[in-house]
């Protein structure tokens, strides 16, 4: 069966990101951009399907403009077969993405999309959830364990208070939460090979869907600030201060 | 204007992040319903019911529902969602697994993780793991939110007698099905509503030594909490997670035993109202956001905290 994968090309986790200071929008110049975390997971887990051949076919989808061809190809680099760039310019929202996955999934009809459960710069966690409800496929979100058996796939899920599992039929959803599994570094012979392999650039209007704004950034701002603390000495001073200025143990 | 709150439950109880949800729902202003969707609820529907200022409790009372399913909730959500401008769940794994599917079928925007309401339109969300509040103003005639639930003080759960009204529309899409649940029980207070929160993170060394955190959180009422590394480890369930992709909590006073204070980690807990910092190097950015900071070896510092509580 086919795997599609979605991969975002987002600032490095490792970034911390600041508001310019006219409030107009985050500061990303020169910062460092990777893969979303998340959806590395998700190329993991979709190549340990093929590798334990279930999966007879990887395909890396991001949305983005041209610069995302970088993370389709470090996704080509961990073991994917072929990518997509359905090339936009600017932010593109949740909705839009999931409209354009559709639209990608009606031509290549993969029997499971394996998605990030959220990217970390938007922090959104939508866009798996909206694919499914788009493409009329069941969801198995925020998963720690898969398991594809004949035309279903068990997923365990992480929830409140522990772990749930839930059986799709194919084709289905998947988003990744961190357990699902740690992966791989890309060799050095496998990222020369991910400079040849096949990656097809689609429009919005090949695809059909109007990219559409349904949300405006009026501004953004630092979190309020924590006033500065103090070291205590030991544990008693601790107690101390607990219980008489901060008034928070009795 | 109309507001649809939907109840988060466990077929017996109302959680109390529903009534963090109403007091956003309050800030919008309107009438505000409760939506009740699972299966032999009937107790959720009544403890919703007296929630006070809430206009009616809408149930559906089905086995379809039981496990919240996204793709059967999120039909009915959808369908009921007619009648309201606003629809609006807490920011739970739960409701986080469906309400997504409800914007989608409505095509409509969701908003993730509301902090606070500027006006009918205009709202407040973390983004960047919590680095960056940006304020979004939403041109659907019909908005989608989730609420964080940890910038709103919970609404009154008594004191109301909303109507109830059953919905029968069964809706099951035939995608998906239960198939089991663990889930572990515990005598302390739930993670994300307790006024204390003792976590220990990579430093607890292994699991055995999380029960170093047990007397004092035995001591606190606290809830116990942990850093991802922690969890990652085995030390703990996943569950226990704290942070921008685990849970977000803002108790009173917060604990971290062990915890370098990471982007992630601090996203899910740096609007605690007081924070304490035990940690063996002093140097470790969780410093930087607490009030009380001990550099000290936390094997000798529980031991002694405990006692001296
Ligand atoms: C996409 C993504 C999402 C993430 N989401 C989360 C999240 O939601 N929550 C989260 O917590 N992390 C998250 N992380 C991980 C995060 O980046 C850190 O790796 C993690 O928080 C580190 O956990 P820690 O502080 O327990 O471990 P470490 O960073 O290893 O820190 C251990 C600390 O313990 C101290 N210590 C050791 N021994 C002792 C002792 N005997 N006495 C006192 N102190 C001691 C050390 O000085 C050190 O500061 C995420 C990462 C990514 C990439």
């Amino acid at each position: 069966m086919k795997v599609l994968v979605a991969v975002k090309r987002v600032v490095d986790y490792n970034v911390k990101v600041r508001a310019k200071a006219d409030g107009s929008d985050v500061d990303l110049n020169n910062v460092k951009m990777s893969i979303n975390p998340f959806c590395e997971i998700a190329v993991e887990e979709a190549v340990r399907l093929k590798e334990a051949g279930i999966a007879t076919e990887v395909i890396a989808v991001s949305v983005g403009d041209k610069s995302c061809q970088e993370q389709i190809r470090t996704a080509l680099a961990l073991g994917a077969d072929r990518g997509i760039q359905v090339d936009v310019q600017g932010k593109v929202e949740p909705l839009v993405i999931a409209k354009l996955l559709k639209a990608v999934v009606d031509k290549e009809q993969p029997q499971l999309v394996i998605l990030g459960k959220q990217s970390i710069d938007g922090d959104n966690n939508q866009t798996g959830q909206m694919l499914g409800a788009l493409a009329k496929m069941g969801q198995g979100t925020f998963a720690s364990k898969v398991v594809v058996e004949g035309d279903k796939v068990n997923v365990t899920r992480e929830i409140d208070g522990g772990l749930q599992t839930v059986s799709l039929k194919l084709p289905a959803i998947i988003t990744t939460d961190l357990r699902l599994n740690e992966p791989r570094y890309a060799s050095l012979p496998n990222i020369m090979k991910a400079k040849k392999k096949q990656l097809d650039v689609y429009t919005p209007e090949e695809l059909g869907v109007a990219v559409t704004s349904h949300l405006t950034q009026v501004k953004v701002q630092p979190p309020a600030a924590r006033k500065a603390g103090i070291k205590v000495k030991d544990v008693q001073e601790l107690v101390d201060k607990l219980k008489n200025e901060a008034k928070v143990i009795s | 204007m109309s507001t649809l709150v939907i109840a988060e439950h466990d077929n017996n109880n109302l959680k109390v992040s529903t009534l963090n949800t109403v007091a956003a729902a309050q800030a919008i202003g309107g009438a505000i319903d409760i939506l009740v969707a699972g299966g032999n609820c009937g107790a959720v529907a009544t403890a919703a019911a007296a929630v006070p200022g809430i206009g009616k409790v809408l149930v559906a009372d089905n086995a379809a529902y039981a496990h919240q399913l996204a793709g059967n909730v999120s039909l009915l959500i959808a369908e009921v969602a007619a009648n309201y401008d606003n629809i609006l769940a807490p920011a739970t794994p739960n409701c986080k697994n469906f309400l997504p599917r409800v914007a989608a079928l409505l095509d409509v925007a969701q908003i993730s993780d509301v902090t606070a309401v500027e006006s009918a339109d205009t709202f407040q969300r973390p983004i960047y793991a919590g680095n960056v509040i940006a304020t979004v103003k939403s041109t659907d005639a019909k908005k989608v939110i989730t609420v964080r639930t940890t910038a709103y003080d919970a609404a009154p759960a008594t004191g109301g007698s909303a109507s109830i009204e059953a919905i029968g529309a069964v809706h099951d899409a035939g995608i998906s099905s239960f198939v089991s649940e663990e889930v572990a029980v515990s005598e302390r207070p739930e993670l994300t509503s307790a006024s204390v929160v003792i976590s220990g993170g990579r430093g607890m060394q292994n699991g055995e030594n999380f029960k170093l955190l047990d007397g004092i959180a035995d001591k606190l009422g606290a809830a116990i909490g942990a850093s991802r590394a922690a969890v990652d480890a085995g030390f703990v369930p996943n569950d226990m997670q704290v942070g921008q992709t685990g849970k977000i909590v803002a108790p009173d006073l917060y604990i971290a035993v062990g915890i370098s204070g990471a982007i992630q980690h601090l996203a899910g807990m740096k609007d605690s109202k007081v924070i304490v910092a035990i940690n063996k190097d002093e140097d470790a950015p969780i410093f930087q956001v607490a009030d009380y900071g001990l550099v000290a070896d936390l094997f000798a510092a529980l031991p002694e905290l405990e006692a001296k509580l």
